[in-house]
């Protein structure tokens, strides 16, 4: 099986502004990539760029997807195709419940991804029984699928929802946006054991994150250090022990120094 | 029974098997031409086919005096373009001509498809063939409620079969002088509910519109009473999603509502005109001590659509509850909203309203909260939402408060929105096209009132938004 994800070279602009400067990197099903990096550094810009944002306009370079460009390829459809992107501020959407939103999302995919183009939908009970084993191994209460998406959630349930997504949707590209922040110790656990939960040989996953301590209990085998929108060093797990000791500035000014 | 709603329903036979059923006399018996305009000669005739007691024609007749002296609104939408003249006021059911399957319009057609409208109620719906035949369905339902003393009847049955209650409260919520809509309605109305519930009894199933004779439901001058004694409980469900598919552009209706101690009423109205239709309605309740009122109002299409459902809370401790959608499409106008009127102390209301703009359609809402002096530890909260789809849309508020008491909490919000492009975007980062993403966000804006409404109406509500997302218009 060839990469999931291979970038090439992106250049990517923000309202006029060029935040990542020419990044690499090719991430392999079953793989698991940390980036971490100073705030600003364009870490956010990355993951929204791979989702599809519409605000953020690629000037040079390429992104493939199991080989083929995506470049072209609008939210839903990159949706479709198994590329998900846990959100750093996940969106409240009032008057939709989770149960929902939730159905809707993994029927649109089985259309998507049904042969000729005809998939059938799922059915209520079989929806409700992957959706309540997937709450109960977030320690989501059940009242959370009637609950309005995102709407008063506090910050922890808000990331615990996007992973609970991500277990019911089965993606084969997982880009995770600083999921940990906001997190108190507990939850952090129970959303790094969940996303464990969900790894397989067919999933590559991107981690995005601003602190070490999530990759505790998410462990990556691939760590690359993003400064001023350039993967400035790259490495195995030990990286993330000498970025704890030692912070960015010394990888920063190397940079700087380039 | 008369029904001056085009196109017709064919009563079938004349003669004493008429008046068996209906109790009025024989059309065929008498000549007479049905003709357009308003007039005194038209209105006598009405009250004289239905062989109506001579107060109710006195009644009408004073009202049509008062229709041609009031001056035409300037406010809300433009009405200058009602032709009066060009309308027929009354007619005969055996005038009428059947209208056939084939002239009813593709897209109608296409709607009942898509909302899943069994076959038998879409001739209904269009007006083709004979009754619909819920007759034995109304008939047992009669039964159970008969037996509770629940009275459930058209306004014309129930002027013939109780002229005491009608009497005595006909016209005294909202009186012909009210408007001219209202005048125009108390001189030319036929068709409508009457309800009447006793002391203390609940009616738990909600009592619809069609479970009546139907043609009246459809009527252009509906007249509706409602009568709740004390510490009683009633539903009524009036309208349906599928398109109202009328080529009568004038619809104006008068919905009277008594609410004594301690009883509550709660009106659902799910209403989609076809776009040639003026949708002028005058709708009323009057709520006692502890009494409370619920007005669940969902009005989709027309080509303008003037309605304020009101509570007068004129006992202690009453509460009144209007919830709204309006939605408006090409070339629609919906005004739309409320009126609470606090007339007594710890009097309590709720007004919560959300309209949706699409494709250059134009919402409004138009609001009274008033409290008079005295009506002292008076609480209300106005909450209006409103949507806008596109550039082209257009949403006004025109809310009027007009509070003289101090001892009171009031709350008044209002908002503006579009669908935002961070939601859009979180939703189709999930699969779904930017269209679904749309109308979700649209489904979920209007959730909070979607949710009052029985299931099926609440389905079908959520059907029928799907389909004005579409683009597709019944």
């Amino acid at each position: 099986m060839g990469p999931h994800l291979e970038i090439k070279n992106l250049h990517v602009q923000v309202e006029g502004k060029e935040i990542l400067k020419g990044i690499d990197l090719t991430i392999n099903p079953g793989e698991i990539h940390a980036i971490m990096g100073p705030n600003g550094s364009g870490k956010s810009t990355l993951a929204n760029t791979l989702a599809g944002h519409p605000k953020y306009v690629i000037t040079q370079g390429d992104i493939l997807y199991k080989g083929a460009s995506i470049l072209e390829w609008k939210p839903d459809e990159r949706a479709q195709k198994g590329i998900f992107l846990a959100f750093q501020y996940p969106m409240a959407i009032p008057g939709v419940t989770v149960a929902n939103f939730l159905r809707t999302a993994l029927n649109a995919k089985r259309r998507a991804t049904g042969s000729n183009g005809s998939s059938k939908s799922i059915s209520i009970p079989e929806f409700r029984k992957l959706m309540i084993k997937q709450m109960e191994l977030l320690k989501l209460d059940p009242t959370f699928a009637t609950r309005y998406l995102n709407d008063g959630f506090s910050g922890g349930e808000k990331k615990r929802v996007e992973i609970l997504q991500m277990a019911v949707l089965n993606p084969e590209l997982a880009i995770l946006d600083e999921t940990d922040s906001g997190l108190d110790i507990d939850a952090l656990r129970i959303v790094s054991e969940g996303v464990n939960a969900t790894m397989n040989p067919n999933l590559g996953i991107l981690l995005i994150t601003h602190y070490q301590r999530i990759l505790n209990y998410i462990k990556p085998q691939f760590i690359h250090v993003m400064v001023s929108g350039k993967l400035a060093m790259s490495g195995g797990p030990e990286l993330a022990l000498q970025l704890e000791e030692k912070g960015y500035d010394w990888i920063i000014e190397a940079e700087t120094a380039k | 029974m008369t029904d001056i709603h085009k196109p017709t329903f064919d009563i079938g036979s004349s003669g004493s098997e008429y008046k068996e059923k209906y109790g009025f006399f024989d059309p065929e018996q008498y000549v007479f031409k049905a003709k357009k305009g308003l007039n005194r000669e038209i209105v006598k005739e009405i009250s004289w086919m239905k062989n109506e007691p001579d107060w109710m024609r006195q009644y009408r007749l004073r009202a049509l005096e008062t229709f041609y002296q009031k001056p035409m609104p300037q406010w809300g939408g433009n009405l200058n373009d009602i032709d009066f003249d060009d309308i027929y006021y009354f007619l005969r059911a055996t005038d009428k001509s059947e209208r056939s399957w084939e002239d009813v319009p593709d897209d109608i057609k296409k709607t009942f498809d898509r909302l899943g409208i069994p076959e038998a109620e879409r001739r209904f719906l269009s007006g083709v063939g004979a009754q619909y035949e819920s007759e034995v369905v109304y008939h047992n339902i009669k039964e159970s409620l008969s037996k509770q003393g629940v009275i459930f009847l058209g306004m014309d049955q129930a002027l013939a079969e109780h002229p005491d209650i009608v009497k005595k409260y006909f016209g005294t919520v909202i009186p012909s002088a009210d408007n001219k809509f209202a005048a125009l309605n108390s001189a030319v109305w036929s068709g409508g509910s009457f309800i009447y519930v006793p002391k203390g009894v609940h009616v738990e199933m909600p009592l619809q519109a069609y479970f009546r004779i139907n043609a009246q439901n459809m009527g252009q001058f509906e007249r509706t009473l409602i009568i709740a004694d004390e510490g009683s409980y009633v539903h009524y469900v009036e309208g349906c999603t599928a398109p109202i598919y009328s080529s009568d552009s004038l619809h104006s209706a008068v919905v009277e509502i008594i609410i004594n101690k301690g009883a509550r009423v709660r009106y659902t109205t799910i209403q989609n005109w076809s776009s040639n239709v003026y949708n002028l309605v005058t709708k009323r309740a009057v709520a006692y001590e502890d009494a409370t009122m619920e007005w669940v109002d969902c009005n989709l299409g027309s080509k303008l659509t003037m309605k304020y459902p009101s509570v007068y809370m004129m006992g202690k401790g009453a509460h009144g509850a209007i919830l709204s959608v309006a939605f408006a499409g090409k070339g629609q106008h919906q005004d739309a909203g409320g009126k609470v009127v606090h007339g007594a102390p710890y009097t309590s209301s709720v007004i919560n309203s959300k309209s949706i703009s699409k494709d250059g359609g134009r919402t409004s809402y138009r609001g009274l909260l008033k409290v008079y002096a005295g009506a002292v530890g008076s609480k209300s909260n106005v909450r209006c939402d409103a949507l806008l789809l596109d550039e082209t849309s257009r949403s006004d508020t025109y809310p009027y408060i007009e509070i003289d008491e101090n001892n009171v909490t009031i709350g008044h919000e209002a908002s503006v929105s579009k669908i935002g492009e961070e939601q859009l975007f979180y939703l189709m980062s999930r699969g779904l096209s930017e269209a679904e993403a749309a109308t979700m966000i649209v489904s979920g804006f209007i959730e909070p009132i979607i949710k009052e409404l029985p299931m099926e109406f609440a389905v079908e509500m959520n059907r029928l938004i799907q389909l004005q997302m579409e683009g597709s218009v019944g």
